[in-house]
């Protein structure tokens, strides 16, 4: 059985990770590679490194975090956050990265998708959506790090960059981002309804049972978190255990 | 010395780190004398399958690769690697491929979310040595709209289930393909990559 994956997410930026990692022995709590190695062996299907890097020109850590990364973790990454051009993608998935993740760059120039699917396969290429609510059944689409609306409805965006030849979804709703009051339900079903792509839901966990309900209302694919693991209030071993108890598929 | 034939394409970085994690020496190349004389030959590959194939075209590796499987030394197909051994494949139009393994790469059923992504299990058919010490129903890494669909059940080392039962290893003499991404697997990726080490020795 194809297992539900749990992702933690790493902000970093200029090459070290923010809002650190409460709980962790570490040497070092903002090393990237540190934490990701850490978050393999804790049982972690994935994870995730959002560039949140302000100026361009000290983007290309993100490089060097994938080339080290790729020493030490043997689990699959995520890199998103800042990428522009199919040379940004080329080096990060030289440099050792499975997938990366586009989000702003696509709504701006949404053939970028399409080139990159072609020449790096699908199953590499992540679109990123930042969605807000915007009355019953409608979401819009979010860039810039959520600061910049776009008119673009979430379920339509996901259906066209489906069919630009996006690989897997990463659905962050901006309305629960932060709040610890769960996933966002009738966002992420609205999305896994329209598109045979797999879906990870972000934005909202705070306790078990939303874990559980974003699996079996919204038929979400993967569970990405944060601050939740960061701070040690719940271990993934805690996520799956629960999961397994549940009848959920997940990778022991 | 394993060498990972590097043709252009695909994640060979977290193969060779892989590989060195389990105590293997290795050489990413596509020297045809250092591939020759190799102990072992790893075959990775990510991307669209007819590129790949033009690639090892282009550097003229493909009449030496099929010399090296036939001559007995240990070879393993990762992915797109594995299905560069088919006869065939589907994916964007009809594509020739190296014709060692009977049979043709086609499109994952569309009842399913394709790609298939994520943590799935195997079901070991074949107790091979690349599968020592890794138990039945292991989870694996996978990542592929496509899959290699062969002839005969009797090369199939490994099945996975996703909407259908694919042939998610196969096993053909010294040669291994494997649709799922060990050097992604955690602990039983590195496993099988140091069970490939020693079947090198």
């Amino acid at each position: 059985m194809l297992a539900k994956r749990i992702i933690p997410c790493l902000d970093v930026d200029k090459g070290r990770v923010v809002k650190g990692v409460k709980f962790v022995e570490l040497k070092d709590a903002g090393d990237p590679v540190g934490l990701a190695f850490f978050y393999d062996q804790e049982g972690a299907d994935e994870i995730v490194f959002l560039d949140i890097t302000a100026s361009a020109e000290k983007r290309g850590t993100m490089v060097e975090v994938a080339w080290k990364t790729a020493e030490k973790v043997f689990i699959p990454y995520t890199v998103g956050g800042g990428i522009r051009t199919i040379q940004d993608i080329r080096k990060l998935l030289k440099a050792g990265a499975d997938k990366i993740s586009l989000n702003t760059a696509a709504v701006k120039n949404p053939l970028l998708v399409k080139k990159a699917a072609q020449r790096f396969g699908r199953q590499s290429i992540v679109v990123a959506i930042d969605a807000k609510k915007r009355g019953f059944q409608k979401w819009e689409v979010y860039i810039n790090g959520g600061r910049t609306p776009t008119g673009i409805d979430a379920v339509e965006w996901a259906k066209k960059v489906e069919s630009l030849g996006a690989g897997e979804i990463l659905l962050t709703s901006m309305d629960r981002d932060g709040t610890r009051d769960g996933y966002d339900i009738p966002l992420t079903r609205a999305v896994t309804k329209e598109i045979n792509l797999p879906v990870i839901a972000s934005g909202g966990a705070g306790k078990l049972e939303h874990f559980l309900e974003v699996i079996i209302e919204a038929a979400a694919d993967a569970l990405l978190a944060a601050s939740l693991f960061h701070y040690g209030e719940l271990k993934i071993k805690d996520v799956k255990d629960y999961l397994k108890k549940e009848n959920i598929p997940v990778r022991d | 010395m394993i060498a990972i034939i590097d043709y252009g394409m695909g994640n060979l970085r977290s193969v060779e780190k892989g590989l060195e994690k389990v105590g293997v020496q290795v050489k990413v190349t596509s020297e045809p004398e250092i591939i020759s004389k190799a102990r072992g030959i790893v075959l990775p590959g990510v991307g669209a399958f007819a590129k790949c194939l033009n690639n090892l075209k282009k550097r003229g590796l493909i009449s030496l690769l099929k010399n090296l499987i036939f001559s007995n030394k240990p070879f393993l197909g990762i992915c797109l690697g594995f299905q560069l051994l088919f006869e065939e494949s589907e994916e964007n139009g009809l594509t020739k491929g190296l014709g060692i393994i009977k049979g043709k790469v086609v499109r994952l059923p569309s009842f399913v979310k394709v790609p298939h992504m994520g943590w799935n299990q195997i079901k070991v058919i074949k107790k091979i040595p690349i599968f020592t010490d890794i138990p039945n129903s292991s989870f694996f890494y996978f990542a592929h709209s496509y899959y290699g669909k062969t002839q005969s059940d009797k090369v199939v080392a490994a099945k996975t289930q996703y909407g259908i039962e694919f042939p998610s290893s196969v096993c053909q003499d010294n040669l291994i393909g494997v649709q799922f991404h060990p050097e992604k697997s955690s602990y039983f990726g590195l496993k099988l990559l140091e069970n490939f080490g020693r079947m090198c020795r």
